[in-house]
C-alpha cells in the first residue's frame, strides 16, 4: 500500500505540486492523469525519491520512504519511463540483471540464479530467450520497452512506478504492451502508479484515476465514478474526448456514419 | 648510419620511459579531474581555462621553465623530472577535455535509468557514465599520446635523454642522418602507441575481446619494460657514475667526449655524457651537483654570470676573477684551462669586408646602417653585445637571431653581412670568412675552462687530478680542426675525441 500525504514541491518560484494526497491499495493500479506541467511526473518521482519533496510524506507499507536511503529504496521499486533508458553498452541480459546485481538478492557469483531470473522475466514480458545476448540497439522500440519493463520486474518489486511507459510507441505495439503489462501486474499482484496524459488509456487500464491540474489534485475515483460525476470542469473537459470517441465508435458499430447522434 | 642505430636502444628506451610515464600519470590525473569538473559545473571553466593555458605555452619553453621552478623547490632540476613534469602538463588538456565532453554527452535517459534501478552515484559513474563516455575519453588519450611522444623530443635540452638527442645534436653537427633517424623513430613510436590505444578503443566499443586483450597486452609489456628499466636507473648504482654536461654545439660535444675518455683512461670510472643542455641549464646543473663537469668559457662567466660590462681587464685578470667568483660564490672549481679561446667575434665574408674596406670593428660604424647582422639566439641579449654596440656606436639596419649552425651559411650566402661568430668554428676558414679585430678591446677573453662541481671535488679528487693532464693541451688550431672534422667531414664527436686522446698518449 502506498500512502501519499500532502506532497508539495517547488522548483525555483514555480510550484509544481501542492498538497497532493492519495492512497493506492495493495495490488491496485492508480493512474495519474494531467496535461504537461500538471505535476504528475513530479508526484510520481517523489514516491521513489528521484525528486525530494519540500514537504509531505510517502509511506509504503507503513514505512516512511524518507527514512530509507534513496538508492536502497529504488532497488525495491520497479521504475519504467518513456525514454526506456536501456544501457547501450550492456546486453539485454545484463540490462535486466543490473538491478539484481545492485541489490542484496544476488550476491556476485550467483550467476545461475541471475540467469534464471532473467529468463523468467523475459518470458513474462513475452520476449524470446534468444534476446538475452542481444544489444538494445538491435531491438525495435516496442521490444526495448518490453526489456525496460522486464528490467523493472527483475528484482521482484512489490511496487511499480511507470512514467508514460507506452507514450512513444505506435498504436498496435502500445496496445499489445499494455495488455502484457496488465496481465503481468495481475499475476504478480503488483501495486502500481502509472502516469499518462492520455485519458482514454487511463480509463481503460486504471483501477482508479487521479486527475492533476497545475499541481493540484482535482479528483480521485474509479473510471466509472469519474465518468458519472466529474468533480471539476477541467475533469469534465478531459473526459470529453473519450466520450466523443466512444459515441463515434458506437455509431460506426451500429452501421451509421460516425458523429450523427447528438 | 650504423653508429646512429647503435644509439637507438638507449634513446628509445629513455623516450618510452618519459612518454609512457607522463601519459600514465596524465590519465590518472585527468580522468578523475574530468569527473570532478563535470560533477561541479562551476569548476569547468576555470579548470579547463588553466589547463588550456598551459597548452598554449610552446613545448620547449614549458620544459625549460621546469628547470628553475624545480631548483627553486629544491628538487632535481635536470634530467628526467623536469621533462616528465612538462610532458605531464602537456598531456592533461586533451584527456581532461574529452573526459568532460564524454560525460556530458551520455544520454540523460541512461542516467535516469541508472538512478531508477537504484544505483548509487558511484555505481552510476562506474557502470554507466564512464563506460559510455569511454570512446570519447580514449580519443583524448590518443591525441595526448601523439603529442607527448612528439614533445618528448624536447626533453634533451633539460638533460633528459630522448630521441631528441638525435635531432638536437644532429642539427648542431650537421649530421642529417642522425636527425632523420631521430624523426623516423619518433614518428614510428607515435604511430605504434596510437595504434595500440586505437586497438583498445576498437576492442572496447565493438566488444572484441581479442583486440582489447592484444592492445592492453602490448601496452602492458611496454609499460613493464619502461617501468622496469626506469626503476633500475633510479634505484641502481648511478651515483657512482660521473656526469659530464655538454651545451648545444659541436665543440661542446667533442670536449665532453674528450673529458669522458680521459677520465675512463686515467681512473677507469664510469662516465656518462648529458648532451645538448641549454646554456644556463648547464651551469645550474653543475651548481646543484646534477652534473659533475662541463667546459665553460671565462668570458661567458664574466659577462653572463658576473654581469661585468664595459672594457674588460687583461686575460690573466679576467681568469683570476672568474676562478675566485666561481669558488667563493658557488663552490665550483676551475680544474684547468684547455689552452684555446673560443671568443665571440664579428665575422664577414672576405670579399664583402674588402669591398667595404672593413678590417676592424671600428670600421663598421659608418657602414652599419646599411648592413644586416645575424647572431645566435642569446647574442643580442648578452652584455658583450651591449658593450660592443655602445663602444663602437654600431646601429645595424636589421638584426636577426638564428640557430648558430645556420648563421655561417647565412653570412656566406649574403643573407646577412656580419655575424657573431665563435672564433674556433671551423667554418670560419672553410667559408673564407674574416674576423674583425676588436680594436677597442671590449670583448672579454673566452678561455675554455673545465668546471667541476663541489660534489666531485670532495668525492672524487682523483678525477680532477686526471683532468689536469688536459691543461693547455688544445690550442685554437686543434680545436678548430676538430670542429671542422665534425661539422664539415661528418665525423662523430666521439670518434674525433678518441683520435685526440690517442694522439695525446703518444
Amino acid at each position: 500500500m502506498i500512502e501519499v500525504d500532502k506532497l508539495t514541491k517547488t522548483f525555483g518560484s514555480a510550484v509544481a505540486v501542492r498538497g497532493v494526497s492519495f492512497r493506492v491499495a495493495a495490488g491496485e493500479l492508480l493512474v495519474l492523469v494531467g496535461g504537461s506541467g500538471s505535476g504528475k511526473t513530479t508526484t510520481l518521482k517523489m514516491i521513489n525519491r528521484l525528486i525530494e519533496p519540500d514537504s509531505g510524506t510517502v509511506l509504503i507499507d507503513g514505512v516512511n520512504v524518507a527514512a530509507i536511503e534513496g538508492h536502497i529504496l529504488r532497488r525495491r521499486i520497479g521504475y519504467v519511463f518513456q525514454k526506456v533508458g536501456l544501457f547501450p553498452h550492456m546486453t539485454v541480459a545484463a540490462n535486466i540483471a543490473a538491478p539484481l546485481r545492485l541489490s542484496d538478492q544476488a550476491p556476485p557469483g550467483d550467476d545461475e540464479r541471475i540467469r534464471q531470473r532473467v529468463a523468467r522475466v523475459l518470458e513474462l514480458m513475452e520476449l524470446p530467450a534468444s534476446f538475452a545476448s542481444r544489444y538494445p540497439a538491435e531491438l525495435s522500440g516496442g521490444e526495448q520497452q518490453r526489456v525496460g519493463v522486464a528490467r523493472a520486474l527483475a528484482a521482484e518489486p512489490r511496487v511499480m512506478l511507470l512514467d508514460e511507459p507506452f507514450g512513444a510507441l505506435d498504436p498496435l505495439t502500445r496496445d499489445r504492451l499494455q495488455q502484457s503489462f496488465m496481465e503481468v501486474r495481475r499475476r504478480l499482484g503488483l501495486t502500481a502508479v502509472l502516469v499518462t496524459h492520455d485519458m482514454v488509456e487511463a480509463l481503460l487500464i486504471a483501477d482508479r484515476i487521479a486527475v492533476l491540474h497545475d499541481g493540484v489534485l482535482l479528483q480521485v475515483g474509479t473510471p466509472a465514478e469519474l465518468l458519472q460525476s466529474p468533480a471539476d470542469p477541467y475533469v469534465e473537459r478531459l473526459l470529453m474526448t473519450p466520450r466523443r470517441q466512444a459515441r463515434a465508435l458506437d455509431d460506426l458499430l451500429a452501421g451509421q456514419p460516425a458523429g450523427r447522434t447528438p | 648510419m650504423r653508429e646512429q642505430l647503435a644509439l637507438l636502444p638507449g634513446y628509445l628506451t629513455a623516450h618510452l620511459q618519459l612518454a609512457l610515464s607522463a601519459l600514465l600519470l596524465g590519465v590518472l590525473i585527468s580522468v578523475p579531474l574530468g569527473v570532478l569538473v563535470s560533477r561541479r559545473g562551476w569548476l569547468e571553466q576555470p579548470v579547463l581555462g588553466i589547463v588550456g593555458m598551459v597548452q598554449t605555452v610552446p613545448g620547449l619553453a614549458l620544459l625549460a621553465v621546469m628547470v628553475p621552478l624545480l631548483s627553486l623547490a629544491g628538487l632535481p632540476s635536470i634530467g628526467f623530472l623536469p621533462a616528465f613534469i612538462g610532458l605531464l602538463l602537456y598531456s592533461l588538456l586533451p584527456i581532461l577535455r574529452n573526459t568532460v565532453t564524454g560525460l556530458a554527452t551520455v544520454d540523460q535517459a541512461c542516467i535516469e535509468a541508472a538512478r531508477g534501478v537504484g544505483m548509487t552515484p558511484r555505481q552510476q559513474l562506474l557502470r554507466v557514465e564512464l563506460p559510455l563516455a569511454m570512446p570519447v575519453i580514449i580519443a583524448g588519450i590518443r591525441t595526448a599520446t601523439v603529442w607527448t611522444v612528439g614533445t618528448a623530443t624536447l626533453s634533451t635540452p633539460v638533460g633528459a635523454t630522448s630521441l631528441g638527442n638525435y635531432i638536437f645534436s644532429g642539427l648542431q653537427t650537421r649530421n642529417y642522418t642522425a636527425v632523420l633517424v631521430g624523426c623516423v623513430a619518433c614518428a614510428l613510436l607515435a604511430l605504434l602507441l596510437d595504434a595500440l590505444v586505437r586497438l583498445v578503443d576498437v576492442g572496447w566499443t565493438r566488444r572484441r575481446r581479442g583486440l582489447l586483450g592484444l592492445g592492453l597486452g602490448v601496452l602492458g609489456l611496454l609499460y613493464a619494460y619502461a617501468g622496469g628499466t626506469l626503476a633500475q636507473e633510479l634505484l641502481g648504482a648511478r651515483p657512482a657514475a660521473i656526469t659530464i654536461g655538454a651545451k648545444t654545439f659541436t665543440e661542446q660535444y667533442i670536449l665532453a667526449e674528450i673529458l669522458a675518455g680521459q677520465i675512463r683512461q686515467a681512473t677507469g670510472r664510469d662516465v656518462r655524457v648529458v648532451q645538448s643542455l641549454g646554456s644556463t641549464v648547464a651551469f645550474d646543473a653543475l651548481r646543484s651537483g646534477e652534473i659533475d663537469l662541463y667546459v665553460e668559457y671565462s668570458g661567458t662567466v664574466w659577462a653572463t654570470l658576473m654581469k661585468r660590462a664595459g672594457k674588460p681587464p687583461d686575460r690573466a685578470a679576467v681568469a683570476a676573477a672568474v676562478v675566485a667568483f666561481l669558488r667563493d660564490r658557488h663552490g665550483i672549481a676551475v680544474v684547468c684551462a684547455l689552452g684555446f679561446e673560443n671568443a665571440y667575434a664579428l665575422a664577414m665574408r672576405r670579399d664583402r669586408a674588402a669591398e667595404l674596406g672593413v678590417q676592424r670593428i671600428s670600421h663598421l660604424a659608418s657602414a652599419a646602417p646599411r648592413l644586416a647582422i645575424g647572431g645566435d639566439y642569446e647574442f643580442f641579449d648578452r652584455v658583450e653585445w651591449q658593450s660592443i654596440r655602445e663602444s663602437y656606436g654600431l646601429e645595424f639596419r636589421t638584426r636577426r637571431s638564428m640557430d648558430p649552425s645556420l648563421m655561417y651559411q647565412a653570412v656566406s650566402q649574403g643573407t646577412v653581412d656580419v655575424i657573431s661568430a665563435f672564433s674556433t668554428d671551423g667554418r670560419i676558414a672553410a667559408l673564407d670568412l674574416v674576423l674583425l679585430e676588436d680594436d677597442h678591446g671590449t670583448i672579454p677573453p673566452y678561455d675554455a675552462i673545465i668546471l667541476a662541481s663541489a660534489r666531485l671535488q670532495s668525492l672524487r679528487p682523483e678525477v680532477i687530478d686526471a683532468l689536469r693532464a688536459l691543461g693547455g693541451r688544445i690550442d685554437d688550431d686543434a680545436m678548430r680542426r676538430m670542429n671542422l672534422a665534425v661539422d664539415q667531414d661528418g665525423r662523430s664527436p666521439g670518434e674525433v675525441a678518441r683520435e685526440f686522446l690517442r694522439g695525446q698518449a703518444h
